[in-house]
């Protein structure tokens, strides 16, 4: 019994690590659909609509890669994960991309064998609690019951915090959002924590937000961005060209409403490179010379992604602060297409 | 007859193998093993190499690396500086506590269900059959959410208990909280304590003994070893005489008066949980996540234990019931003295997989939050390092030994309760 056990989980292994050494750029435009891994459902960020369509942050990065490699906005497979069950699935090759508000941090790039391919949001880690509980700083939160979703990184963020401060706290680890939410609601546990843009999102979904505040301090960096199997580099570079199209199009105010326009009457060489109307940087890529047309077409580019799905306008309400242009004083800064 | 008392010689010829009935079934034997092996061989090395094209060959150095992530219920001592192999201890130990509690109420409820299911009182039986048939007949992943549920959205908050006028309060004269983050309950504490024993000095393994705990215990032991010392005197002169000595006064005396006489000298008192911040502190916590897994489990496992214990009293013959009824024995002393220790050896062996299958369906365990070791190795640790095929094959390991243990254990009484034929 205890062979049979092994050796099904060898076969389980070596059948993952089978599909991960073929080319991934190859492997979707075979499949004609892109196997994208999102969030289980957090609103803003990744989430199904009433329709059952999934809308969001991080689900426009996966609509804009299937749009510049497939050409098709919706030729997306969309496999929730949670924060315990994504790295498996990404190594196992279940997913192609997997854009699920993830931090880049050291080990997961170069222990786990992941490539970030960039940031698309830069977030810290936060508080949330209720208003009636009078705190005003996360250092008094001395002996609180505390709710984190276990497998991320801000469960281990959380123990340097209080370690550091030399403050104790009850951790009680659970496994969505969605959980931690009715934990949180019900006050089984004093503060929720996570990242600060996932705190607004789940704010923003309770009944009566204005009775909970975000606490000031942000305990962490914590850049997330997109990410891909490692060693597989002409796939890294699509994705992470495809989100760098997209900043790159807001920096140079290309949008989805004049993009068609502009592809024809523009004299800037940097837009007709990006465009693809002059020169060859979509070819390099295995694409054809559209694709970043395509791409900014499927939701806009990245300022108009940020504001129909997180933006003040939305219910998350959330401003774009470290997450401007490096033109307007924030940290976005794509590298030049040239 | 000459002849066939010698044969002739048959030369043997490879093809014999194949058409030889004789030889014909160790044949296609050994090469269904030279398949398997093959196969197995095979998948071996596949997992090998795609590892090592991967850049991750199996590798065990994670265990000594900080596990950097805190545990709430922890029996040993821990916090995130301590290694992943000690997080792995603390969570198999959590996940011994969940089967140990789960196995022991499990084994009283369905023993008293599965009695209460041949009750001649139609409304209790059918009470106990509603009981069997709604708990065997929903998945254990369910029970154990809705009980979570039912403690978060059902008990008051810590923040209930406080103000003027709270809109909650402590339950046994104010001794015992129970709140929706799980029974804070009174603590035995010592004055005078003896300290604890360190073992492993400051390995991942260490633990500490509580030597109070260790004195009780000595005391009690010794107390009932006395006990039994005299009760074997009284049956002698029972045999002797006829006449029975009355000893329980002496029996409650040798069980009582030297661990009172023990407590006392350490300082005995109970600590009891107090509002303090957020939270209650001192006392016992019993979180939440433990009670709902715990009390899922047993309800569980209790309904099909409950089968078990009717299948095997029911195969008991009625004979044996009328007999001891002729004998005078009342109902209860029947079922006790007569049909349940002949029900035993019916009951035993089916009774080893569901305490198998109650320690397995404890993996569930982090559906709630509860950090056992498939939420702490086969999680946290199984996420923070990357070294999921390592992890899974241990926490395999793990829970193959553990199973392997209760199943030894049960083995022997099953043996011990055995018909013994002569």
């Amino acid at each position: 019994m205890k062979k049979s056990v092994l050796f099904g989980a060898l076969t389980v292994a070596s059948l993952a690590a089978g599909a991960a050494a073929a080319g991934t750029l190859d492997d979707v435009k075979a499949r004609g659909k892109l196997n994208c891994g999102v969030v289980t459902g957090l609103a803003g960020f990744g989430a199904p609509d009433a329709n059952g369509e999934w809308k969001g942050f991080d689900v426009a990065i996966c609509r804009a890669v299937a749009a510049a490699v497939l050409g098709d906005a919706s030729a997306v497979e969309f496999v929730p994960t949670t924060g315990k069950t994504r790295f498996t699935a990404l190594a196992s090759g279940e997913i192609d991309l997997l854009a699920r508000n993830t931090t880049w941090t050291f080990s997961r790039d170069v222990d786990l064998k992941f490539d970030f391919i960039g940031v698309n949001y830069y977030d810290g880690q936060g508080f949330l609690v209720p208003k009636e509980l009078g705190v005003s700083s996360a250092k008094e939160l001395d002996g609180a019951t505390v709710c984190i979703q276990t497998g991320t990184t801000t469960e281990l963020n959380l123990a340097d915090f209080f370690r550091v401060n030399n403050i104790s706290y009850e951790p009680v680890p659970i496994e969505t959002n969605a959980e931690g939410q009715q934990q949180y609601l019900a006050g089984a546990c004093d503060a929720y924590t996570t990242d600060a843009s996932g705190l607004a999102a789940t704010r923003a979904a309770f009944e009566d937000p204005s009775a909970h505040v975000i606490l000031p301090e942000i305990i962490s960096k914590e850049p997330l961005g997109p990410l891909v199997r490692h060693g597989d580099n002409n796939w890294g570079d699509v994705v992470r060209w495809t989100l760098n199209a997209l900043i790159t199009a807001e920096e140079l105010g290309v949008t989805s409403t004049n993009v068609s326009e502009i592809a024809s009457n523009t004299e800037n060489p940097e837009i007709r490179r990006l465009l693809g109307t002059e020169g060859t940087l979509g070819e390099m890529l295995g694409l054809d010379n559209e694709w970043a047309k395509r791409a900014i077409l499927a939701g806009g580019n990245y300022g108009e992604v940020f504001a129909q799905n997180i933006g003040e306008t939305t219910p998350i309400g959330l401003a774009r602060g470290l997450n401007a242009q490096w033109t307007d004083g924030g940290l976005l800064y794509a590298p030049p297409f040239r | 007859m000459t002849t066939l008392s010698d044969p002739p010689k048959q030369q043997f010829r490879l093809s014999m193998l194949l058409y030889d009935t004789r030889y014909r079934s160790a044949t296609i034997q050994v090469l269904a093993m030279f398949g398997f092996m093959l196969l197995a061989a095979w998948l071996i090395s596949n997992a090998a190499q795609n590892l090592a094209a991967l850049g991750k060959p199996i590798s065990f150095s994670f265990f000594t690396e900080s596990a950097s992530y805190d545990i709430n219920q922890r029996l040993l001592e821990y916090d995130s500086r301590d290694t992943h192999l000690r997080a792995a201890l603390i969570g198999l130990l959590n996940t011994l506590v969940v089967a140990v509690l789960g196995c022991i109420t499990a084994t009283i409820i369905g023993v008293f269900v599965g009695i209460l299911r041949l009750s001649s009182n139609w409304l209790v039986a059918r009470i106990m059959t509603v009981y069997v048939e709604i708990f065997r007949n929903v998945p254990v992943l369910l029970w154990i959410v809705f009980a979570m549920a039912i403690l978060i959205e059902s008990l008051p908050s810590p923040r209930d208990f406080r103000g003027e006028d709270p809109a909650a309060t402590m339950d046994m004269f104010g001794t015992v909280a129970i709140t929706n983050r799980g029974v804070y309950i009174p603590e035995p504490l010592f004055t005078n304590s003896l300290g604890n024993l360190h073992i492993f000095g400051d390995s991942s393994l260490r633990f500490d003994i509580s030597l109070d705990l260790v004195a009780v215990l000595a005391v009690l032991a010794a107390s009932i070893f006395a006990m039994r010392k005299v009760a074997a005197r009284a049956a002698r002169i029972q045999e002797e005489t006829g006449v029975r000595p009355k000893t329980w006064y002496i029996q409650l005396g040798i069980l009582f008066v030297p661990l009172l006489t023990l407590l006392v000298a350490l300082g005995f008192y109970l600590g009891y949980p107090e509002l303090k911040g957020f939270n209650f502190t001192g006392g016992t916590h019993l979180r939440n996540s433990l009670i709902a897994l715990w009390l899922a489990l047993s309800l569980y496992t209790a309904a099909f234990i409950a089968e078990i214990v009717r299948g095997g009293i029911l195969a008991i013959s009625h004979g044996q019931t009328e007999a001891a009824a002729a004998l005078g024995l009342r109902s209860g002393r029947i079922m006790r003295l007569v049909v349940l220790p002949q029900a035993m050896r019916v009951i035993i062996p089916p009774m080893i997989s569901n305490y198998l299958n109650l320690t397995k369906n404890s993996s569930l365990a982090i559906a709630v939050g509860y950090m056992d070791i498939t939420g702490t190795l086969g999680g946290i640790t199984m996420n923070q390092t990357g070294r999921e095929l390592e992890c899974v094959l241990l926490l395999m390991l793990v829970y193959l030994a553990i199973s392997l243990c209760i199943s030894s254990v049960m083995n022997w009484y099953n043996k011990r309760m055995k018909l013994v034929e002569r």
